[in-house]
């Protein structure tokens, strides 16, 4: 096998053309090749959820996906949220609001995964927010400002309608 | 404030309206200064460093729960790619050979067994540390510990806390003679009398497992050496920055100033990062030996197996109690597995047991303490920090004491609670910080009484009634407890104004999310008449204060923050003095806003606070003036005279499904006392989190091993951490009871939901079979053992006659 292999891949937007260690994991190229160490690493295992960033606006554990694999992919990880302006996102902010993080190292994953699910649905219900955040582990919290902080940017989004552009760079559906 | 700088209103409850609160900031639910830099992705964990030429370590550890090294063959791993250099024990200075300090002693310890930085010749658990790679990638480092040959000779290995206590088992240890390494007695009152006068006596043993902390974020080191300067920078994920420190200067024989340890952000701690490991020492040590920078960075595999953890107690209790359910007294004896070493002391078995009274009138006890090792990884304080288990024991207990007697669970409880009256109340033990547990404030009647009516206890009945007409299991349990918070000596805190008028407050305090940052800013902003976004925190830096202690024990708050609060105190008088000296006033014709300093009656006199600090730092070679003192700055250590007692009750209404064993919690209501709350909004927040830990306790997390002390829940599969689906909201209400031991009036509040949670949801699962007369006795209740349990009463062939 090739101990290294060359990839294209957009991250945040930006592109990134260089060689890869074929043994090493996407959430390790992130964080020592592209230094965005935004996405933690928790349990190496692809249970916790930490590490989840979104491949192809799909989340996806970074940690148990070779960087390889995202040859050809967009991604988009915590460091690129924010809005456009460089302002806290709806969802960030509610974050913020709602005290949904306290030490901050699910915050990413929580982040990212909330950030599929309010792409794919504004309108959720409080189960389907706490349904779509079980893949995420998180010990501070006990989880319930997480989903407040779901709801309430679903709820902000909503009445933005289209002003609100997602972090992928088109208006929410 | 009176005389003796004690607040002196109680602001207490979380609804005050703004106008009635003792500052803008204190008592106020204001968002985290953190928040910014963690939601995009800003945070500086200990792997996020970015350290010049950095190089990665990895731990070979041993596979065996006891053995003797035979023989260690690097000769292959040294050549393969990326390495740097392997440490055996042979490798390490003479002043890291020696077996690391024990951080809290007690002369009850009859036998100290500590870890060694590396093995020498004998193993006591799986995951002790054997060899030190350090290469150029953590991967190439795993490469070579897998092709390292280490000859061992395995030893009989002792697994079970109650086994090793029998004369014939074998040791943990070679050296050492029995497994006992403390037995304790200890207690109060006429026991004897106590029973020959009893009514009732009700007995029974109980067992937990309270597995471990396990933050998100694991451990991990990185260190570098300046050779220009001779200094020894560490960064590490902890809890206890001086403590690492004390212990770095001790292993590595280095001189104290020109060591430094750094904290910055940590993802999440409750308890196992306050101990002084073997890998920080390595890291420090190779980043000095190699002179380059070195990190490792634990994985979850490893933290299994060696960051410390709870585990299994044993609690046999008998009560006596008069017609009435009056309590004469208990008798206890509590069998801790403390694993293969004592890190902290017998500390966690020795809050648990003092904590068995909890709210209740014990006129006489007697506790028969036993600390017993195991070749199993060391056991140290986890989020609760062996009170859950006290609760749970001494919960069921009343529990079982309730219905022998044919009272309600509550009506046995009111019977026996120490009233407010009685207040201060002295429990009878000494407590672990040496002094008389002495329960300064609180109402545990009334909290009780809150916590049911928001469960709405009084119509369970016919909720029950209700669902079981539906075929529905559906039960309600609670329970009560007091903690010891705030514990001593110190904690400090320096307050300077800056020469751009800014404020830092300088602390070493560590947070791992509690939002340490914020709460000191509140406190100093509402001394200086400064905008919280004038403040800036820097916490945990050895560099920045000269003493600490760490962050444990719900302490934080109570003991830094009264000093952020002292200091910033002083540094207003300062100010002030200053103020009134420059504008030719009297201080008290002064005000404080928004970093000036002014004349009330003609505001147009003013000084600002960069003013100010720039005439406080002097002209070179001009003297002061009388009455003004060189820098707007000031350090305090308050250093309580003894821990502050918050208390709580938590009531758990709960579903179980008797075909899975499954629960589903309905409703979960807690009172909680901690004082006066300095912010609202995270306090809740650190109550509902710290729940969630106590439902883990209840029905997932089980720390197991086999009966050769081979650890067989490894990863997040086998040991259940609590999800979103498993954890509801709570509905809290506080009351508050401020302290007169402190300033600022605060108690902790980082434990208080995890404590009562477990002993709340078993009541509510047996609570729920209340047909069965079944009595569980045991904690965890994960969905299988309970669908044992439920088999093996015969529940299944009662239902389906």
């Amino acid at each position: 096998m090739q101990e290294e292999l060359h990839i294209h891949l957009s991250v945040n937007g930006k592109a990134h053309d260089c060689p890869v260690s074929t043994r090493k994991s996407l959430a390790d190229f992130l964080r020592q090749d592209l230094k965005l160490t935004g996405t933690h690493v928790g349990c190496e295992h692809g249970v916790c959820g930490a590490c989840t960033v979104l491949v192809n606006h799909q989340t996806a554990r970074a940690c148990l996906m070779l960087a390889v694999q995202a040859d050809g992919c967009e991604i988009t990880t915590v460091e690129g949220l924010a809005n456009a302006d460089q302002t806290l996102s709806v969802l960030q902010q509610a974050f913020k609001e709602t005290h949904a993080l306290q030490c901050g190292f699910c915050t990413p994953g929580m982040l990212t995964t909330l950030t599929e699910l309010l792409a794919e649905n504004l309108n959720p219900s409080e189960e389907e927010v706490r349904e779509a955040i079980t893949g995420n582990l998180c010990r501070c919290t006990g989880y319930q400002p997480i989903i407040k902080a779901g709801l309430l940017a679903a709820e902000r989004m909503r009445a933005l309608g289209d002003e609100i552009m997602t972090p992928f760079g088109g208006p929410s559906r | 404030m009176s005389a003796a700088g004690q607040m002196d209103v109680h602001w207490a409850t979380r609804s005050l309206p703004e106008h009635e609160r003792p500052g803008k900031y204190i008592g106020s639910p204001v968002q985290r200064t953190e928040d910014e830099a963690l939601l995009r992705g800003l945070g500086q964990y200990v792997d996020d460093l970015k350290l010049e030429g950095a190089l990665h370590a990895a731990v070979l550890r041993s596979p065996h729960a006891h053995a003797k090294i035979l023989a260690i063959d690097t000769s292959v791993a040294r050549l393969m790619p990326g390495i740097v250099k392997i440490y055996l024990y042979d490798d390490l200075p003479e002043s890291a050979k020696k077996r690391l300090p024990i951080l809290v002693p007690n002369p009850a310890i009859q036998q100290v067994m500590t870890q060694e930085v590396l093995a020498s010749k004998e193993v006591l658990c799986v995951g002790d540390p054997v060899a030190f790679v350090v290469a150029s990638s953590r991967s190439l480092a795993e490469d070579a510990c897998d092709a390292i040959a280490v000859e061992y000779a395995v030893l009989p290995a002792v697994a079970d806390c109650l086994q090793a206590l029998n004369p014939s088992s074998p040791t943990i240890h070679s050296d050492i003679a029995s497994n006992m390494a403390a037995h304790v007695k200890m207690g109060f009152g006429d026991l004897d009398q106590a029973f020959a006068l009893a009514a009732h006596r009700v007995r029974d043993t109980f067992w937990i497992n309270r597995g471990s902390a396990h933050p998100m974020e694991t451990r991990g080191y990185a260190a570098r050496f300046d050779p220009a300067t001779g200094d020894l920078c560490v960064w590490s994920s902890g809890q206890t920055p001086h403590l690492e420190k004390k212990n770095l200067i001790d292993v590595l024989a280095w001189h104290p100033e020109r060591l430094r340890v750094i904290i910055n952000d940590v993802g999440g701690g409750f308890g196992p990062k306050v101990m002084f490991y073997p890998e920080e020492a390595l890291v420090a040590h190779a980043a000095h030996d190699l002179g380059q920078p070195v990190k490792w960075i634990e994985d979850r595999r490893e933290h299994f197996y060696t960051a410390t953890q709870e585990r299994d107690q044993w609690w046999e209790m008998e009560l006596a109690l008069t017609a009435e359910g009056i309590i004469l007294g208990l008798k206890l004896i509590m069998t801790h597995d403390n694993g293969a070493y004592l890190p902290w002391g017998i500390i966690m078995p020795y809050i648990g047991v003092t904590t068995t009274p909890g709210p209740y009138v014990i006129p006489c006890m007697g506790v028969d303490l036993r600390v017993v090792y195991t070749n199993k990884n060391a056991t140290s304080p986890v989020r609760g920090a062996g009170r859950p288990q006290a609760v749970f024991a001494m919960e069921r207990i009343m529990d079982k004491a309730a219905h022998s007697l044919g009272l309600d669970r509550s009506l046995i409880r009111e019977i026996n609670f120490v009233k407010p009256e009685q207040m201060p109340y002295n429990n009878g033990f000494i407590y672990r910080d040496g002094k008389p547990m002495v329960y300064d404030t609180g109402d545990y009647p009334r909290c009780q009484a809150m916590a049911l009516e928001l469960a709405d206890y009084a119509n369970f009945p016919v909720r029950q009634a209700q669902a079981r007409l539906e075929g529905r299991f559906i039960g309600i349990g609670f329970a009560n407890f007091v903690e010891g918070t705030g514990l001593g000596p110190f904690e400090g805190a320096t307050v300077r104004v800056q020469q751009d008028g800014r404020v830092t407050v300088l602390t070493a305090a560590c947070p791992q999310g509690q939002g340490h940052k914020t709460i000191f800013a509140q406190i100093c902003a509402d001394q200086l008449g400064v905008p919280m976004s004038m403040i800036d925190v820097i916490t945990a830096d050895t560099s920045t204060i000269s003493m600490g202690i760490g962050t444990f024990a719900s302490r934080i708050t109570a003991t830094a923050g009264n000093s952020v609060y002292l200091a910033g105190k002083s540094v207003r008088d300062k100010v002030l003095a200053l103020g009134a000296f420059l504008l030719q006033v009297k201080p008290e014709e002064l005000s404080l806003e928004d970093g000036v300093c002014f004349v009330q009656s003609n505001p147009v006199l003013r000084k600002t606070f960069a003013e100010l600090a720039r005439v406080s730092q002097g002209m070179p070679g001009f003297s002061f003036p009388p009455g003004v003192t060189n820098g707007l700055e000031d350090t305090q250590y308050f250093s309580p005279s003894q821990s502050t007692y918050c208390n709580g009750t938590a009531v758990a209404e709960l579903e179980l499904d008797t075909d899975t064993g499954q629960i589903n919690i309905i409703r979960y209501c807690m009172s909680h006392d901690s004082g006066n709350l300095i912010n609202p909004l995270l306090v809740d927040g650190q109550i509902q989190g710290s729940i969630a830990h106590g439902i883990g306790n209840a029905t997932l997390e089980w720390m197991r091993y086999d009966d050769e002390a081979q650890p067989i829940s490894t990863n997040f599969a086998e040991y259940l951490l609590p999800m979103s689906t498993d954890v509801p909201h709570a509905q809290l209400v506080h009351l508050c009871s401020p302290t007169y031991l402190n300033p600022l009036g605060v108690k902790g509040a980082g434990e208080g939901g995890t404590i009562p949670a477990a002993a709340a949801i078993i009541s509510a699962i047996e609570n729920a079979l209340k047909e069965t007369g079944l009595f569980l006795k045991e904690a965890p209740l994960t969905p299988p053992r309970l669908f044992e349990i439920l088999h093996e009463s015969g529940f299944f062939k009662r239902s389906s006659a």
